[in-house]
Formats: structure tokens, sequence, C-alpha cells
């Protein structure tokens, strides 16, 4: 397959502009399909608004977001998660009132008009997903309990797990682990690497062992803007990258 | 908050609590007096309006200080159709002739037909709702902002009717009804029906909620009140729920202001302002916010307390009144239901 | 259409703007740092024209108008403090039972001044150098509405200082915008709400001395000006001090030129559907803040 086919998403010059402070600055990259791309970068870079221009929570003043050949800076929130695109909040976001289970079957739901709501209980097509799902993110034995209740790791494995029940093509993982022990943040990082070539997957994180244990490329972001790419042990020792974490910056 | 556990007696009886409710209100022809009869049955109208108000302010958060309005248009529908019935053929209401008009207004004259003034009752009240709503949602305005907007709604509408007396009766709002659909409102028989025809549109709204509340239809609203962002993120425009939740609600508000006109014999801005809706919010925060039955019991609580206590001491309701908000909101938020269940929220 | 009427019209719908801010600024002070309206701001105003009347009623004349203004600052912010610390405090995460429980304070409070003071109202003799009128090109200014005006200017003008010269303006300022990194800094967040909600519940009792001097105060006189005034909250923007203004204004002066074509009724009708008007070209508000926290 050439490089062009491969390509999933485009981000292509974007500038986001709060009100004079561009959290994010003429920022480029590329991700193609079925690849792991992590993104580290010192507070402020701009990760957080990358991920929020692509759901389109935060419209750029500038530039194009592209995914399959299309411009999605444009469309509404919900058109973007239906071309397949779904993102994991930094703080927890799952639904505290409706069980594990309910959390899913909502994520899991292909047709989302309201009228299609209208029924009891969950349609016999979404069931094998969210137990698919429930195995997978290790809640299946917490199913019934809700969402509200769980533990912090718990809630954001479950949120990854929404994430994945929605069955979009590119999930964006904001700080999977923040708040996570040692063992939850190995388990957080087997759970992503084994999501499969099926998926595109573009995670953000602070956490270098977890970086390191996904052992996928880098992207480095530095004041909004590109600062390097490569591979874990390429950015580690690159001097630019080093200058940026230690302060050492123009 | 409301951490207590209500005794066990209770909490078994809480099953059956539905069925003796239904059979009390089934037998309730035969042992009231029509006087007792006919509060009763007003008091069973408001229900209806605050099963509505469980359905968009318990489980989709959205709070509204306005009902009032709604049920004042599917009032006034049912009222202009009675006093246009009552008059023999191009003549106005008597209203009208003492404030000076000459003719009927247009839009009045549609509401001779019954089958209008029915259709007004279910379209004018969802319709006018669901655009309200959508108008605020749709910009993602909501929450305290919402309740502002739509108490400043029930304060325009009262005021528009006040002042446009020559068409609606202003103040003394539209009364001297003497019959609806054929039926002479004096004799007991038609009391005794329309009592019937409350109970069962009241079942009936209990019923279709219930089932709308338990469907994935509830469950989304209930998810867009906890985390909506979550939810439009999961890729639901979550303003079409809130908007039909609000037009149902709309509904069920115009359909008891016309139950209830038809029982009090008056449609009056006295009863549809800013004060009575906001009213109309603590019979809820008393029944129970997020119950449904807890809704028609306490629509029924406060109204009988209010007739008791407002005749003798107008000026201690609302001292009550006032105090019932402040304790019910700060220490039971989920009020007797909530009670009686041990603890929700 | 006849100039000097409208003339007219755009200097009430300024006076009315005055008031209309006046018992809007604190509603939207402590809705920027705290999320809550205070139901019962309105009978702040009330409580501010009783307290200008009973001390006119011992110091009658215009030195009795003077000493109103701060006796009704006074008072008011002491019943807001009292509400804030025993009420809305407790019910700091849940906005939409606050409007709840305020407004049951609010039925209260109108209740207890239909028992204390009548059901009727008390009447304020105005001092003669308010009871004038100016009369510029054909437009006849009254003073009260002239002072209301200017009242409205020096305190917005004072409110201004202390925002951005004081320090309580500086800790506003900073919880306004960011409570949970003020209070990660150690601000004592709960001390600057009740400074705040003090301050707000203050300007609305000078307010009610306003009211006092245009008319007689009566049980419900803060609710004809509340309703509008939330609709200014709402269409400010979030504790933008320059929104409100601005909200208010636009709402004052569209209200008085309304009501050249329209009664007063219809006008209201109309203030409303041009406050949802707003909303759908401008959903953030007059003056936006920018945020990035996830739920507002």
């Amino acid at each position: 397959m050439s490089a062009v086919a491969d390509l999933l998403l485009s981000v292509d010059g974007v500038t986001v502009d709060y009100s004079g402070f561009k959290a994010l600055d003429a920022f480029s990259m590329t991700l193609n399909r079925g690849e792991t791309r992590v993104v580290i970068g010192p507070n402020g870079a701009g990760k957080s608004t990358l991920c929020d221009t692509i759901i389109g929570r935060v419209r750029p003043s500038d530039g194009r977001v592209i995914f399959r050949g299309e411009d999605i800076s444009r469309l509404p929130e919900p058109a973007i998660v239906g071309r397949g695109i779904c993102r994991k909040f930094q703080a927890p976001g799952v639904l505290p009132m409706l069980s594990v289970r309910e959390n899913l079957a909502l994520a899991a739901r292909r047709d989302r008009r309201w009228w299609k709501s209208v029924g009891i209980g969950i349609p016999a097509g979404d069931r094998q997903v969210i137990e698919e799902t429930l195995e997978l993110v290790g809640l299946a034995e917490r199913a019934d309990i809700p969402g509200g209740q769980l533990a912090h790791g718990e809630k954001q494995w479950l949120e990854i797990g929404m994430v994945m029940a929605t069955g979009a093509e590119l999930l964006l993982l904001d700080e999977p682990t923040a708040g996570m022990g040692p063992a939850e943040t190995s388990r957080t990082a087997e759970l992503i690497l084994g999501l499969g070539a099926a998926r595109s997957v573009l995670v953000i994180d602070h956490d270098m062992s977890f970086v390191e244990q996904l052992g996928a490329p880098v992207t480095v972001m530095h004041q909004g803007r590109f600062l390097k790419q490569g591979s874990i042990a390429e950015v580690r020792a690159d001097p630019d990258v080093a200058a940026v974490y230690l302060g050492h910056a123009a | 908050m409301s951490k207590l556990v209500p005794p066990a007696p209770l909490r078994r009886a809480k099953p059956a609590l539905p069925w003796v409710l239904l059979a009390l209100g089934i037998a309730a022809p035969f042992y009231l007096g029509a006087y007792d009869l006919n509060l009763l049955a007003r008091f069973m109208a408001m229900a209806i309006l605050a099963m509505g108000l469980v359905l968009i302010w318990g489980h989709g958060g959205i709070l509204s200080l306005g009902q009032g309005v709604f049920f004042g248009l599917g009032g006034y529908a049912i009222a202009m159709h009675m006093k246009l019935a009552d008059l023999p053929a191009g003549e106005m209401p008597d209203f009208m002739v003492w404030s000076g008009r000459e003719a009927l207004p247009v839009w009045w004259e549609p509401f001779a037909s019954p089958a209008f003034a029915l259709a007004a009752i279910l379209i004018v009240p969802t319709l006018l709702g669901a655009l309200f709503a959508w108008a605020v949602f749709h910009r993602r305005v909501g929450g305290t902002y919402f309740a502002l907007i739509t108490q400043a709604l029930a304060l325009a509408f009262a005021t528009l009717i006040i002042s446009r007396q020559d068409v609606t009766g202003g103040f003394n709002g539209l009364t001297d009804f003497y019959s609806v659909f054929g039926f002479g409102l004096a004799s007991p028989g038609t009391g005794t029906g329309l009592y019937w025809l409350t109970l069962a549109v009241l079942c009936l709204a209990y019923l279709g909620l219930r089932w709308l509340l338990a469907s994935r239809f509830g469950m989304l609203l209930r998810a867009t009140r906890d985390g909506e962002n979550r939810v439009r993120f999961l890729g639901y425009a979550t303003t079409p729920f809130k908007t039909v939740a609000f037009a149902i609600a709309a509904l069920l508000a115009g359909i008891a202001g016309a139950l209830f006109t038809l029982h009090a014999g008056v449609v009056s801005p006295a009863l549809i302002g800013v004060v009575p809706s906001i009213e109309m919010v603590v019979w809820v925060a008393i029944g129970g916010r997020y119950s449904l039955a807890g809704a028609i019991v306490g629509a029924l609580l406060v109204n009988l307390a209010r007739d008791a206590v407002s005749s003798a001491f107008p000026e201690l309701w609302l001292y009550l009144m006032g105090a019932l908000f402040i304790v019910v909101v700060t220490l039971f938020p989920n009020g007797l239901a909530g009670l009686l269940k041990g603890n929700r929220a | 259409m006849d100039f000097a009427l409208f003339l007219n019209q755009l200097f009430n719908g300024f006076s009315l703007a005055s008031l209309y801010l006046l018992a809007s600024l604190g509603l939207a002070l402590s809705f920027g740092i705290m999320r809550v309206i205070n139901m019962a701001h309105g009978e702040m105003l009330m409580l501010g024209g009783y307290l200008a009347w009973l001390t006119l009623l011992v110091v009658p004349g215009g030195a009795g108008i003077l000493l109103a203004v701060p006796v009704a600052f006074a008072g008011a912010a002491a019943m807001g403090g009292l509400i804030q610390t025993s009420l809305i405090r407790r019910l700091s995460s849940r906005p939409l039972d606050t409007l709840l429980a305020t407004w049951g304070v609010s039925l209260i409070l109108q209740q207890a001044a239909r028992d204390l003071f009548g059901a009727i109202g008390v009447e304020v003799r105005a001092p003669d150098w308010l009871m004038g009128s100016f009369t510029v090109a054909g437009v006849t200014l009254p003073s009260a509405r002239l002072f209301i005006i200017a009242v409205a200017v020096l305190v917005l003008g004072a409110l201004a200082l202390v925002l951005l010269k004081t320090r309580i303006g500086l800790l506003t300022r900073a919880v306004n915008q960011d409570r949970m990194m003020a209070s990660a800094v150690g601000i004592d967040v709960k001390r600057v709400d009740f400074t705040v909600f003090c301050l707000g519940s203050g300007i609305a009792g000078l307010a009610g001395v306003m009211l006092a001097l245009l008319g007689p105060v009566t049980p419900n006189v803060g609710q004809s000006y509340i309703i509008p005034a939330f609709l200014v909250v709402v269409m400010g923007g979030l504790g933008s001090i320059v929104g409100t203004t601005t909200a208010a204004i636009v709402l004052g002066v569209f209200s008085a030129l309304a009501q050249m074509f329209v009664d007063v009724s219809v006008a209201q009708m109309l203030l409303l559907v041009f406050v949802i008007l707003f909303i759908q070209i401008r959903p953030q508000g007059v003056v936006a803040v920018r945020t990035r926290q996830l739920d507002v």
C-alpha cells in the first residue's frame, strides 16, 4: 500500500488562538492507519488543545484537520464522532449514575438519533460488543454497579472501554494513566497495545515509563509547535527536547 | 444528606402503595362529596403537570420556573372554547362586550370548534415548549440560565394576558362556563365524568412516563444531566433529547391546565404567573424529584395543605411555603420518595 | 418619528438601564465566582428601600437621603451575608437547588415586609432638589432620574476601583478566572465568596434607595426589577462587569424604545424575545470568558 492510502489523520498547519495566546501555532502532524503515537511535551505545550481541535471542541483559527481525506475542522462534534473519532478526557468522564454496562451501551450504540432511543433495554446487536469490551477492560465482574462507584483506575479503564466500544477508528486518549499506580499503568499499556492494527491511537501522557511500555513513536510539542518526532530513544537523546524539558529553550 | 433508613413496615408497604392509591382514586366518587371530589380532581390535574417536572427536572436536570405558561395555554384553549360554545352564533363573550370590542378577534374564531380546541390544547403547548427549549439548548445555554429565562417567560406571559383585557379577560381571566362538548357543567354526572377522565389521563401519563424513563431515552436523558459533554463526545446530539423531554413536560402541563380549568371553572393569570409556576416546582421537590409517584403525592399533599392553611391563615401560607422550599431543598433533596426509599441520589 | 420623543425615551432608557445595572451587578459578581443566583436578591432592593424610608423618618431632608445610602448598603450587605453563610454556602455545588432555596427566602422576606410595613407600601418624600427637572433641547430630564444615572456611574467606578486596585479585588478576579486554581494557591475562596456576596447585596440595597426615590416602596418592589436583572445576567457573560454593564444598557434602552411603539407588557415580551435571539448569536454573553474547563 502506498503511504497516501495509509494516511488516516493529518493535522495541517492548525492555529488555535485563545485571545492572543496561541495554544497551537501552525502545528502539523500525520497519523497512519493502525498506528499508535504518543504526544508529549511540557505543560502548556498544547497537547490537550490538539485533542480538543481534532474532536471539534475548539475551532482552529487557521489550518485544517483532515480525517480519511475529509476536512472535519468545521463539523459539529457528534458528526466528528460519527466519522470515527472518539476521545477519552483527562478527568474520567464516565456517567456516575449509569451502571458500567449502561455506560458501555451508550457508547456501543451506532444509530444515535433520538427517536431510535425510544425502546427498552440494550438492543441485541450491541450486546456482543458490550460484553467483549467488559472482558477487555476487566470490568465484567463490576458491570452492574454505577460508574460513579468505581475506583479511579477502573473509571479510566471504563472510559477507555467506552471510547473503544464506539467502534471509532481513531482513539484519542488524553492522559489515560493520570492518577494510576505502576501496576495499573502497565495494565493500561497492555490494553492499548492489545487494540491491534484496526485502530489508530493518539496517546497524550507525561509518564515516561508508560510511554516506554507502549514503545510507539513519539511526537514532541513545545509552545503549540511541532518540535521533534522519532522513537523514544531518539527523542531522549535529542538536545532540543532536553532543553525544552529542562527549561533552557529560547 | 438524607441517610435516614425508613422503618421496615414502610419499606414493605411500598410496592403496594400505587395500587392502594389507584383503588382510593377509583372509589373516590363513591365516598367523597361533590365539592371534595372537585377539589381532588383539580389536584390530580396538577399532579399530571408535576410528573412532567419529574421528567425534565429530576431526570433531565432542566429546571423550569415557567410551567405555568404551558398550563395556562391549555387552560385558556379550553376556556375560550367553552366561552364560545355557550354563545349563540355571531355573539361575543360578555367581557369583550364590556370592554367595548366591536368584533370577535380572528384568532378566537376557530376555538368555537371542539376539535380545534382539543388540538390546540395538545399542540400549542408542545410546539411552543419545543421551540423555546430548542432555541435555548441548541446554543448550549442551560442550567441556571435556562431557569432564569423560563421565569422571564412566565412573567412576560402573565403580564401580557393581564394587559390584553379586551381579548383575554385580563386579571379576572375567563370564567362562567356552562357546558363542555354538550355536557352541562352544573350536573353532578359531568363532574364525576370529568373526574374519571382526569384519573384516566393521570394513569396514562404515569404509565407512559414510567416507560419513557425506563427506556434508553430516559437513560440518555439522565446521562446528559450528569455529563452532557461526555454524551456529546460519544456522538450524540444532546439538544434533541432535552428538547423532546421539555416538549413532553409542556404537553402534560397543557393537558393539566385544560383539565384544571374544567374542574375549577376559571382560568386566570393568578394561576399561571411567576409565583404559581415556582410553586409547581415545590410540589415535586416535596414529593421527590426523581419519582413519578412522589410527584403525584407531592402535588396532592401540598395543594391539600394549601387549601387547609391558606383559607384560614393566608399570610401563614407564604411563610410555610418559603420554609418548605428551604428545608426540603437543603435537607431532603429527594423528597418524600427519598425518605421512603432510604436514599437515592 | 418625533425626534424629541425619541430622545426622551432614550434618556428614560438610560435611567432604566442604571436601575437594571445596580440590581444586576451583585448577581453577576457572585454568579461569576460561585455560579449561583440568589433569587432573594430582589428583596435586597426592597430592604434598601425600606431602610431608606426608616432613615428618612429619623433624619428628614437631603441629609437623610445621603445617610440612607450607607445605611441601606450596610443593611442589605448584612442580610446578604446571612443568606450566604446560612444557606448558599451549604448548597454551593447545587446551583439549581440554590435557586429554589433562595426563592424560599424571598417569599419569607416579602411576607415579613408585608406584616411589618403593610401591603400597600410606604412613600419616601424625595428632597426638593430631586423633584425638579431640566429641559435640554426639548427633552425633559427629571432630576431624580439624573441622580440615579449619576449614582450608577459612581457605583460602577467605585466597583472598578475595588476590583482593579484592591487586594480583595485581585482575589475576586482570581477566583472568577479559575476557582480550583485559586483555591490551590492558598486563596481563602470561602472568604472571597462571602465578601463578594455582601458587596453585591449592598449594591442592591443601594439600588433600593433609588427605587424609593422613584415611587412607593412595597413588599414586592424588588420583583419588578429582578427579572430584567436576571436577563441582564444571562446576556452579560459570566461574571464580567463590562458585559453586565453593556447588557444593562442594551436591555434598558431596548425596553424604553420599545415602549414608543407598544405598551409595557408587549415590551416585556419583546425583551425576552430579544434575549433569546441574542443567545442565538452570542450564547456566551456580551463578554466571553474563554475557559478550558470541561463543564462550566
